[in-house]
């Protein structure tokens, strides 16, 4: 936030090594913190918490997308298939095992991250464009498996049903209930991988993202590097899908398809690859996108009156705006939202003596 | 017996010609790599929009000038394009260009919504409907004149980059940007002219697609079958990318027709990208491609 960071010296390792180093900031913290787990519950309404709770959803999966994509630089279209799998883990968990949350979800992220170290088996022998085709060929070999295979898919249009999380005996069916629940797991998420990103392996993806030949030669064992990456990062995907999934009351195939993939490469494109508080913020940009587009709309539908069919082009006016923003941020701003964010606080912070 | 070879035999003609109208689409796809290097995810829609504009004017115009529009327009289209997306992200890791023709994808479909209507379109083709037979083998016209398309342009293709002195430029640049650019080749005019090529590409696989499938969103998914193709044929080959169609044609007619009764369909999109999966770990640069020197 804006402040300038003068006259702090550290006297302990504890100190150099805290996540949050700055009283300021902690304080802004401890300020969200209240605002996000008090004020937002109690004031917002269902509407507003059912979008939150779709954009603390979509934080668990970007930050995973960004740790392989941003941080480590292997693009993923994949990213919607391995939400599905952690989905229909935790799905069949719940139905045949009748397993609580507490090992549903980590099941779903420990089984995605499996199949997403498969996935990146390949990269052994290629990398670059190749391994991103070899992602989109996963996403649509393991929708077809998860499709076809009834023990997985439930039989009856691959949907199985998912009773809600009970959370210390109490029964989530509220948005805010709900709102709560998918927080504490997007702050989870949030801490690890800032945690992550400054830890032996969090620097050895971006070694190898920035200069895989020279992170070689430095010691870091490429290819192992890569797995861990594409392990972790579908971790976060197994758990976004079955926090989806839960969410929804469903486990269902057709919320995980292509186009889910490349929604979560355009939330780290625009958010900022490579930053935690970036997947944050292209989360959150992508999933209001068409929520403020159909108010827009339906404003301006008012003025125009009845001559236009507003709820008709929605869904393609939609997807202008998206593919748009994408061309637009990467032409114009390739850092994203993130660098947009540095900057204005950049400049709050030099005034007046910007240089 | 014969009538399992019959039922063989009808199988692989299908694919043969459906993969060579997969052919026409994946040279879209290979021209562009091959002089660019951009990976264009926005192919489908490509042939979509050209589709789109040939059968919006089919409705106003004769036949012949509805094909020269979607020409002009596309070829104007992937100028404009290659001048305001593309050239900016010169130089920009490779995800910068992949997300950018994401993009154009999303916005190609959006707009084709919007201008033409959600509705399915029809193109007329002056062809006859009634298939030909030879022997027990059906030959539809549409397929017959796409496979014809198709090869016209192989031919066309592979004579422009062997024996002009535009496509030996083109070459130049496909293989060296900077040693192209010291020996005096306008660079950037090159790249503009290998996105006009496959305007021209898309427009055309776009009426024939279009006249075979019917113009709607839904076109856009043949895009989806260029990845097996061009992974197998390799990504800067234009014989490649016709082998590639081949041989994806062929699978999936065989996998539609002997794997979907066992397991309850569906593998016909599916078995191309496992042939895709075994091409990367076999030959990641396809049967054509040209070897790279990198390491993993």
């Amino acid at each position: 936030m804006f402040y300038r960071e003068a006259g702090v010296f550290k006297t302990s390792y504890a100190a150099d090594m805290a996540l949050y180093p700055l009283p300021a900031t902690r304080w802004w913290l401890a300020g969200l913190a209240v605002l996000l787990v008090v004020l937002i519950p109690v004031l917002a309404s269902d509407y507003t918490l059912s979008i939150l709770n779709l954009i603390l959803v979509a934080v668990v999966g970007a930050i995973g997308l960004n740790l392989l994509t941003g941080n480590t630089g292997q693009i993923s279209i994949g990213q919607g298939a391995f939400m599905a799998v952690g989905a229909y883990t935790a799905a069949n968990l719940i139905i045949r095992a009748h397993a609580s949350f507490w090992i549903a979800i980590p099941a779903a992220g420990a089984m995605t991250a499996l199949v997403g170290a498969i996935v990146g088996v390949p990269s052994l022998r290629i990398k670059g464009l190749y391994l991103t085709v070899a992602t989109l060929a996963a996403q649509f070999i393991i929708e077809w498996i998860i499709n076809h295979i009834t023990w997985i898919s439930g039989g009856i249009q691959a949907t199985i049903q998912m009773p809600p999380p009970v959370v210390f005996g109490y029964t989530l069916h509220t948005q805010a209930g709900f709102y709560l629940f998918l927080l504490a797991f997007a702050v989870l998420a949030v801490i690890a991988a800032k945690n992550l990103e400054r830890s032996r392996y969090g620097r050895a993806f971006i070694a190898v993202r920035d200069q895989d030949i020279a992170a070689e030669i430095i010691g870091i064992d490429i290819f192992r590097t890569k797995l861990i990456a594409f392990a972790i990062s579908s971790f976060y995907a197994g758990v976004a899908g079955a926090l989806y999934s839960y969410y929804l009351g469903i486990a269902n195939y057709e919320q995980f398809q292509i186009d889910v993939s490349i929604n979560y490469l355009a939330m780290v494109i625009i958010g900022g690859l490579g930053s935690v508080s970036g997947s944050i913020l292209g989360a959150a940009f992508i999933t209001l996108l068409p929520v403020v587009t159909r108010r827009v709309l339906e404003a301006a539908g008012g003025l125009f009156g009845a001559g236009l069919d507003v709820a008709g082009i929605i869904p393609e006016l939609r997807l202008c705006l998206f593919g748009g923003l994408i061309i637009i941020f990467l032409v114009a701003e390739p850092e994203g939202l993130d660098r947009l964010w540095r900057n204005v606080r950049t400049w709050f912070r030099t005034w007046p003596f910007s240089y | 017996m014969p009538d399992d070879l019959t039922f063989s035999l009808v199988l692989v003609c299908n694919g043969l010609l459906v993969g060579l109208m997969y052919a026409l689409i994946a040279l879209g796809f290979v021209l562009v790599y091959k002089a660019t290097e951009a990976f264009n995810f926005a192919q489908g829609e490509f042939v979509m929009f050209g589709a789109f504009i040939a059968a919006g004017a089919e409705t106003a115009l004769p036949l012949w000038a509805a094909i020269g529009l979607a020409l002009g327009g596309m070829v104007a289209f992937c100028f404009g394009l290659e001048r305001v997306v593309l050239r900016p992200l010169l130089g920009r890791p490779i995800i910068a260009v992949i997300m950018a023709t994401i993009g154009v994808a999303a916005l190609l479909r959006g707009v084709a919504t919007l201008a033409f209507g959600a509705g399915t379109r029809a193109i007329t083709l002056p062809i006859p409907d009634d298939p030909f037979f030879l022997g027990p083998i059906m030959l539809p016209p549409i397929d017959l004149l796409g496979a014809g398309v198709s090869l016209v342009f192989l031919a066309v293709f592979t004579w422009f980059f062997l024996r002009t002195r535009v496509g030996l430029a083109m070459r130049a640049v496909a293989d060296n940007q900077q040693v192209a650019a010291a020996m005096g080749i306008n660079v950037q005019r090159y790249f503009a002219l290998a996105w006009a090529m496959t305007g021209v590409v898309s427009a055309l696989g776009g009426v024939v697609w279009g006249a075979l499938l019917g113009v709607d969103n839904q076109l856009a998914l043949v895009g989806l079958k260029v990845f097996p193709v061009v992974i197998l044929g390799g990504f800067d080959s234009i014989l490649g990318a016709v082998v590639g169609g081949l041989i994806v044609g062929v699978v999936e007619s065989l996998s539609a027709g002997y794997l979907d009764p066992l397991v309850g369909g569906g593998t016909k999109d599916f078995m191309p990208y496992v042939l895709m999966i075994a091409a990367l770990m076999i030959r990641p640069y396809g049967i054509f491609g040209k070897r790279p020197v990198q390491r993993v």
